[in-house]
């Protein structure tokens, strides 16, 4: 046992493996589908099959699927330290971010709701659901970082739920074999009511409303739902049926300090690929970045760099905490939030400074500069915005409740 | 139980790994224990102070007048101490030795550091009380190789971070002071050769140990410490002159041991220089912050030093580590300051009221809150993970540098937001916090006097 905050060592081939695909399969997309909005990049199905595969082989997950429970965890220590799935995934999602984050998010199976039926499905749905491409719909048109408020809901009908509501920014909506929804089964009980639905996509209640056409990750389509007397099986409700104010809400809440350092990892993945093309630009400008050399010795461009790989640095190793944190089943909240919140914001300044640094190279649709600071923004939105995130920090640690900080 | 495992080694048993940290561990608790945490600490007295002040208003007094340090003992070569070899695995876990030292220094820092923090700011000097028993402690054995009388199994820049940063939770300032030596007996266990270790060590894990620095920084704007102007010239008798002025040196007029960075052909180097050495003049430098370290410059006329007295071999690697380790360090004590600067504005916005509730209840006090506390952590990682490289033998040139950029930046903006919070309250000297303003402000500049 000792303190070391490097990659650990037994995970080096997954995030090697999942570098080697970011490279040779997103990478050489990335263009392709930033400009076919809407368009399925069929090349995935492939990726689908290889992934798959490297699943099977390293038992490690590179996509959003592994995160949660996970009885696969190995101890790495006799002292009872363990690198497990969050951490792995967190890791390889840098990578494949790094090669492209639209397709990342729009890669078959690896969904937020896959996450979400990791995280709360019991054994039976976990078999039943095992395989399936599940998208997540929390967010509606009233309701966004305000997610207690949602106002679809689940009314209670024999062995059915009709579900009527409409839900909006759905990843890989079009595109998923399943939806998570999320409904409220008892309005009158406020947050404690909202459950999580798993929705066949071919259920005749939830039409297509839309697809989105967004400022970046074009690549993974966005899509809006009207639920219009959409009867689900009572058996596709997650976790509890009951509904408990006591607990019930803060359950549902709890997959995101899971997800979060996910997410932080594509921002991180993004960010790294603006600093990689940043620096051979600047190398290739004639420019050495020395990391002795105090700053102001070295000219403001290579500076500028320092200041960017460093607080992508801080954001790593925030995240990597979170994750670690959640393989050894500590309460990692506020952590998850600090990398969220540190990634997120980062990322869209790390990708923007960049942009600039690299002048009209990076501008031009010619350099995929411009396309990561388009990308980069929505992480720093989505799975929670920068300032839910900040909130989250100081409640916990200034103890106060949602009423009290608003 | 001490007692026990010391005999146990005397006798040539062999004991765990685990025997051997707990046995080390267990020392430092002895040394707690028996030491005075009890007596109450009288602040230094006021004939002191008059002879600090007396020489800050003029004039430029000579070197401390030294000990005679004298070869103890014959060593064939020097004294290295083990890399770590590590599982490979993430994992921010204290071992349980390093968690008893974190937990003895950080006592330490609150019941005799803070206190009598801002008496110690006010009149730029730490009392004798406090360094006497931080020694007792260990503070400069843990850079010391076991086999010469050092403290721990394992010298480690980790370690190192974890107590460094202990300590500047009590108070930066006195920190710097209570490190300052320790930071010349690790450069001595790194990279002394055996003559140097075998003279100098000794004292560094006896009762009296030499207050001591490492002087690098010098007077001048955009300070290189790769760049000099103090300069060494080799002798005919194969020993040297240096020439040139360096500032902001901790307790230098006490000193009695520096180790002194010099430009040697060309490229820089570190000569050990003892105070009594003819032509040193030290001029009190009281700065914006960390006063309680007694800074002040130190100038070198035709300073003649044996042909020993080069450390770590002009080797241009040797001197870039310790320019790195020192960046770390500072990191640490800023990963230190920071959280006690978090730890005072939590409650202060909690309990300070206004338009009728908890400032704490507005966002623009709240969103500040948690950005101290994402920015303090990402320091505090930065500079484990560049420790931690350190220890495993691995390059850590960017990771220092990231250490360095981030307490340049988050560091000071920490101290700032801090002051910004407690409002007109932080800016008297009746609230901590502008004492920690001013200190975080030396973390990212610095170079030398801190070394993990």
């Amino acid at each position: 046992m000792s303190i070391n905050l490097e990659d650990p060592k037994k995970f080096k081939p997954l995030i090697g493996q999942a570098h080697m695909v970011a490279e040779e399969l997103l990478r050489p997309n990335s263009r392709k589908y930033d400009n076919f909005d809407h368009e399925y990049p069929v090349e995935l199905d492939m990726l689908r099959a290889l992934i798959d595969g490297m699943e099977e082989g390293a038992g490690q997950a590179a996509g959003a699927t592994g995160v949660g429970q996970s009885d696969t965890m190995k101890q790495d220590d006799k002292d009872g330290n363990k690198n497990g799935t969050n951490l792995s995934t967190m890791l390889s999602v840098i990578e494949m971010c790094w090669g492209d984050c639209g397709l990342l998010l729009t890669m078959p199976g690896q969904g937020l709701g896959n996450s979400a039926i990791a995280a709360v499905a019991n054994e039976e749905q976990l078999k039943r659901f095992k395989g399936k491409w599940a998208a997540m719909a929390i967010t509606e048109p009233e309701a966004g970082s305000d997610s207690a408020a949602i106002r679809t809901t689940a009314v209670k009908d024999g062995d059915h739920y009709i579900l009527n509501g409409e839900k909006i920014y759905v990843t890989s909506g079009e595109r998923a074999d399943l939806v998570v929804v999320w409904a409220n089964v008892d309005p009158s009980a406020g947050r404690a009511g909202i459950k999580s639905f798993v929705v066949e996509r071919s259920n005749p209640g939830m039409k297509l409303d839309r697809l989105e056409h967004k400022l970046g990750i074009r690549a993974s389509d966005t899509a809006a739902f009207i639920l219009q007397d959409c009867k689900v099986h009572k058996d596709n409700l997650l976790g509890d049926p009951e509904v408990r104010t006591d607990k019930g809400f803060g359950g549902v809440m709890q997959t995101f300090d899971n997800t979060r350092p996910l997410v932080a990892g594509m921002a991180l993945g993004v960010a790294r690929a603006a600093l990689d093309e940043t620096r051979t630009l600047l190398e290739e400008a004639g420019f050495t970045i020395d990391y002795d050399k105090p700053t102001a010795h070295q000219p403001g461009a290579v500076a500028e760099f320092l200041e960017l790989e460093s607080d992508w640095e801080a954001a790593k190793l925030l995240t990597m905490q979170a994750a670690w944190m959640a393989d050894n089943r500590k309460p990692n909240s506020v952590q998850a939030s600090m990398g969220k919140a540190k990634a997120g914001r980062c990322g869209t300044d790390i990708t923007l400074r960049c942009v600039k640094l690299a002048g009209a190279v990076g501008y031009s649709e010619n350099s995929l500069l411009e396309k990561w600071s388009r990308d980069s923004k929505i992480l720093d939105i989505f799975e929670g915005t920068q300032q839910i995130q900040l909130l989250i920090i100081a409640r916990q640690l200034l103890g106060k409740s949602s009423s009290e900080l608003k | 139980m001490a007692e026990t495992l010391t005999k146990k080694s005397e006798n040539g048993v062999k004991k765990t790994p685990a025997e051997k940290g707990m046995g080390a561990g267990l020392r430092f608790l002895n040394n707690l224990a028996s030491s005075s945490t009890i007596d109450k600490l009288k602040l230094r007295k006021s004939t002191e102070k008059v002879v600090y002040h007396g020489s800050k208003n003029g004039f430029k007094a000579v070197g401390a007048v030294g000990r005679t340090f004298a070869s103890k003992s014959k060593q064939d070569k020097p004294a290295r101490q083990p890399k770590v070899g590590g599982t490979g695995a993430f994992d921010l876990t204290p071992t349980d030795e390093q968690q008893m030292l974190v937990e003895a220094f950080g006592e330490f820092a609150t019941n005799e550091l803070l206190p009598i923090a801002t008496e110690a700011s006010n009149n730029c000097v730490t009392p004798s009380e406090v360094l006497k028993h931080s020694t007792e402690l260990g503070v400069t054995m843990i850079g010391v190789p076991e086999e010469l009388g050092g403290a721990v199994e394992q010298r480690s820049a980790v370690t190192s971070v974890l107590i460094s940063e202990a300590l500047a939770k009590g108070d930066l300032g006195l920190a710097v002071a209570v490190l300052a030596p320790a930071a010349v007996s690790t450069a001595i266990g790194l990279w002394g050769d055996a003559d140097q270790q075998s003279t100098y060590l000794p004292e560094f894990v006896g009762e009296d140990v030499p207050a001591a620095a490492l002087a690098v920084i010098e007077p001048k704007p955009l300070f290189d410490p790769f760049k000099l102007d103090t300069k060494a010239t080799k002798n005919a008798d194969g020993g040297y002159t240096l020439n040139g002025v360096k500032s902001l040196v901790p307790r230098a007029a006490e000193a009695e041991l520096f180790v002194i960075a010099a430009e040697l052909d060309g490229k820089p180097a570190m000569f050990i220089v003892e105070s009594k050495a003819g032509g040193i003049g030290v001029t009190p430098e009281p700065a914006m912050g960390i006063r309680p370290a007694a800074t002040a410059t130190l100038s070198l006329e035709n300073v003649a030093l044996e042909a020993g007295s080069l450390l770590g071999g002009a080797d241009p690697e040797v001197y870039a580590e310790m320019v790195r380790l020192s960046r770390i360090a500072w990191g640490a004590v800023t990963a230190g300051t920071g959280r006690a600067a978090l730890d005072y504005v939590i409650p202060y916005v909690n309990e300070r009221k206004a338009f009728g509730e908890p400032i704490s209840h507005r966002q623009a006090v709240a969103f500040t809150v948690s950005n101290i506390a994402i920015e303090l952590d990402g320091i505090r990682l930065a500079t484990l993970r560049a420790a931690a490289l350190a220890d495993q033998g691995k390059d850590f040139a960017r990771e220092s540098a990231i250490v360095r950029q981030l307490t340049q930046k988050y560091g000071m903006e920490i101290g700032s937001n801090a002051v910004q919070m407690l409002g007109g309250h932080g800016y008297t000297q009746e609230y901590p916090v502008e004492r920690w303003y001013r200190d975080l402000r030396a973390a990212g500049l610095m170079e030398g006097v801190l070394l993990v």
